[in-house]
């Protein structure tokens, strides 16, 4: 990825409060917050307008299945900010996905671990390689990961006959709860994403991991000359990914009740476009879970605002995608430019 | 044949990892060639033969385009959008007749290709970003165009692109060779070529040394949007209809894998344009060798993958990051 082109003047961002006059920190945060709490605000404001002008939009039928429908991408864009934070990327998430999605449904028949396991098993490894590609023999990360999505999307085709099988999860499994299992009206799907969100925000910010992160995303060869492990937490950051990728794979196979083939293809895409939207640099060292989160709900709360329209074409979904995530960055790197 | 070192990274390599560097890629493709040639009858057989050049000839447009683009160390994510684009709009404006419709079709992806570029080169934005918008939102745009639905072409002049032949060479591929003949003149002989090779090699010292930096990366975006245009006019030529949901898709990472396996580093400052028209050859191969050998798609992917982490490994800039 071309980082040398790229301004750096985002690094005093990074969490560590530094000691900085009072003033200062107070101008950087307010010159800060539209950068990095963009998507919230943005989110607030569209939300609160869907809900005035659209009567079905505010229904608690209507907000609960858009808060479940955004936590599959919101665990996979978890992954997807950790990676881009460490500087790199992660293409092979979308078929890591759809893999773990037919694995659990595969490991299924061996009870509730074995739906769990399998999948996690497998997708750790393949961000496992992905890792090992990146740190250890300094290939691109975006070349590496793209041969591992061809990779994965074949194991995909060799498990279920070249797609032609589709494993079911049986009515009486435990499992199936994981995706369809309610607790006061919301569903399970919810709690564990905010949950994991909850955890990747302890990881970095409160962890020597994350700090280390932080370091290898800024300026990798800096923090090598600190003496941080960079090798390892490149790794690490890469079977995160791969491990959130399977393990959001599986949640939605418990949801659907089985092992779609063909969901995941472009799902690297939206992550990205969520992860982007949240206020990550794509240059690394800086970015937040939190507003990873509100990239994945505000591209689902505009996806759901057209559908409430109705009369519009269904391919304006990704128009608007397409041009709403043109405006995000355009803003992001105007203000960048002005916080120089 | 041989792609020349490109002047920015000057220095002399030697010795055999080098050499595999510069000709595995010729090496791989002559291999399979003899492989086959061997092992499967009829391999060589004239209408195998030209499926497997008509069938790569789209991919070798689109990956010219993109070796000039990684070339100034950037990425166009868009191609396959773009490709739908043209697919789009050559049913609408075929009324017209068959030079109004490639115009159209031509010109939408040359528009495309300049805003990627603006993007890029005057507001900043990381290519990959700035590219990934246009792929969201091509297609979907390509598609509210065609309301979403696969338009049947009938003008014979279209159709003769795509089955048609020229001296007994499919017209596609003909027309595929122009690009790659002009890309290759372009890098080698022009003042442009050297300067999309020395901005991806160190933008900042190409602006220093004043190089019109800016107009060459939106020039690069163009070319780009403008081949990937032409091919989508080729398959939906090919197709005998214009089929925005399906044309060109994942044709970006396609593309990226053939300039990638042929040679070229994702770092930029070099650009091999027989080295992208061998990769993408060799993808070609590749895949028609196992499916021949009635392996299922799912090893072929698999293959695939090992390729592209094979050949990079080998080529991989062994002073960069």
């Amino acid at each position: 990825m071309s980082t040398s082109t790229t301004p750096t003047g985002f690094h005093e961002s990074t969490p560590v409060p530094g000691p900085g006059s009072r003033e200062a920190a107070h101008r950087r945060l307010v010159a800060g917050l539209l950068q990095r709490q963009g998507a919230a605000l943005v989110f607030l404001a569209v939300m609160a307008v869907a809900w005035i002008v659209f009567p079905g939009f505010g229904t608690t039928g209507n907000l609960r299945t858009l808060a479940l429908q955004s936590s599959f991408l919101a665990v996979i864009a978890l992954g997807m900010t950790l990676v881009i934070i460490s500087g790199g990327i992660d293409l092979s998430v979308g078929s890591v996905y759809a893999l773990g999605g037919v694995l659990a449904a595969y490991g299924s028949r061996w009870g509730f671990f074995g739906a769990l396991l399998l999948p996690l098993a497998v997708c750790g490894l393949i961000g496992l390689v992905n890792g090992l590609l990146v740190a250890r023999t300094a290939m691109a990360p975006f070349i590496a990961t793209l041969a591992t999505l061809l990779f994965a999307r074949g194991l995909l085709l060799a498990i279920t006959g070249e797609g032609a099988t589709t494993y079911k999860i049986d009515n009486d499994q435990v499992f199936l709860e994981i995706g369809r299992g309610v607790l006061f009206g919301v569903g399970y799907p919810v709690y564990i994403t905010l949950a994991l969100f909850v955890a990747g925000g302890v990881l970095l910010r409160r962890t020597r991991f994350g700090q280390a992160l932080f370091a290898t995303g800024g300026s990798e060869s800096s923090a090598v000359l600190m003496g941080l492990p960079v090798a390892r937490t490149k790794i690490m950051v890469y079977v995160l990914s791969g491990l959130l990728a399977g393990f959001s794979g599986a949640m939605t196979a418990a949801y659907l009740q089985s092992g779609v083939t063909v969901i995941g293809v472009g799902t690297e895409l939206d992550a990205i476009a969520a992860v982007v939207i949240g206020g990550t640099l794509l240059t690394g060292g800086a970015g937040t879970v939190i507003g990873t989160l509100f990239g994945v709900l505000l591209r689902n709360v505009i996806q759901n605002i057209i559908n409430q329209i109705g009369t519009l074409d269904g391919n304006f979904q990704s128009v608007v995608s397409g041009a709403f995530l043109l405006v995000v960055v355009v803003v992001q790197r105007t203000l960048s430019r002005g916080r120089r | 044949m041989s792609d020349a070192a490109l002047a920015s990274r000057p220095q002399v390599r030697r010795g055999h990892a080098n050499r595999l560097q510069e000709y595995g890629v010729y090496a791989a493709v002559a291999a399979l060639v003899l492989f086959n040639l061997v092992f499967i009858p009829n391999f060589m057989s004239l209408g195998n033969f030209r499926t497997q050049l008509v069938q790569v000839a789209p991919i070798v447009i689109v990956a010219l385009g993109m070796a000039l683009v990684i070339g100034t160390e950037g990425i166009d994510l868009s191609v396959g959008a773009v490709m739908a684009l043209a697919a789009a709009l050559i049913p609408l404006y075929l009324g017209y007749g068959l030079v109004p419709a490639l115009a159209m079709a031509l010109t939408a992806g040359l528009v495309a290709g300049v805003c990627n570029g603006l993007l890029v080169a005057y507001v900043g934005i990381q290519p990959i970003i700035a590219t990934l918008a246009l792929l969201v939102g091509g297609r979907g745009l390509a598609l509210v165009m065609a309301h979403g639905q696969l338009v049947d072409i009938h003008n014979p002049a279209l159709l003769n692109l795509g089955s048609g032949d020229l001296l007994g060479v499919p017209i596609s591929v003909v027309i595929a060779a122009v690009p790659a003949a002009l890309t290759g003149l372009l890098i080698r002989r022009t003042a442009l070529g050297r300067r999309i090779v020395a901005i991806g090699g160190n933008r900042s010292a190409s602006a220093l040394s004043g190089l019109p930096v800016r107009r060459v990366l939106v020039t690069v975006y163009a070319i780009c949007g403008l081949f990937a245009a032409l091919a989508g006019v080729l398959a939906t030529a090919r197709l005998g209809a214009g089929d925005p949901a399906d044309t060109g898709i994942l044709m970006e990472l396609s593309a990226i894998t053939a300039v990638v396996v042929g040679g070229t580093p994702l770092s930029g400052g070099r650009v091999r344009v027989a080295g992208t028209v061998a990769g993408a050859l060799l993808m070609q191969l590749v895949y028609a060798t196992l499916i021949k050998h009635n392996l299922p798609d799912s090893s072929a992917q698999m293959v695939q993958a090992a390729i592209i982490v094979v050949a990079v490994y080998v080529s991989r800039e062994r002073s960069g990051r």
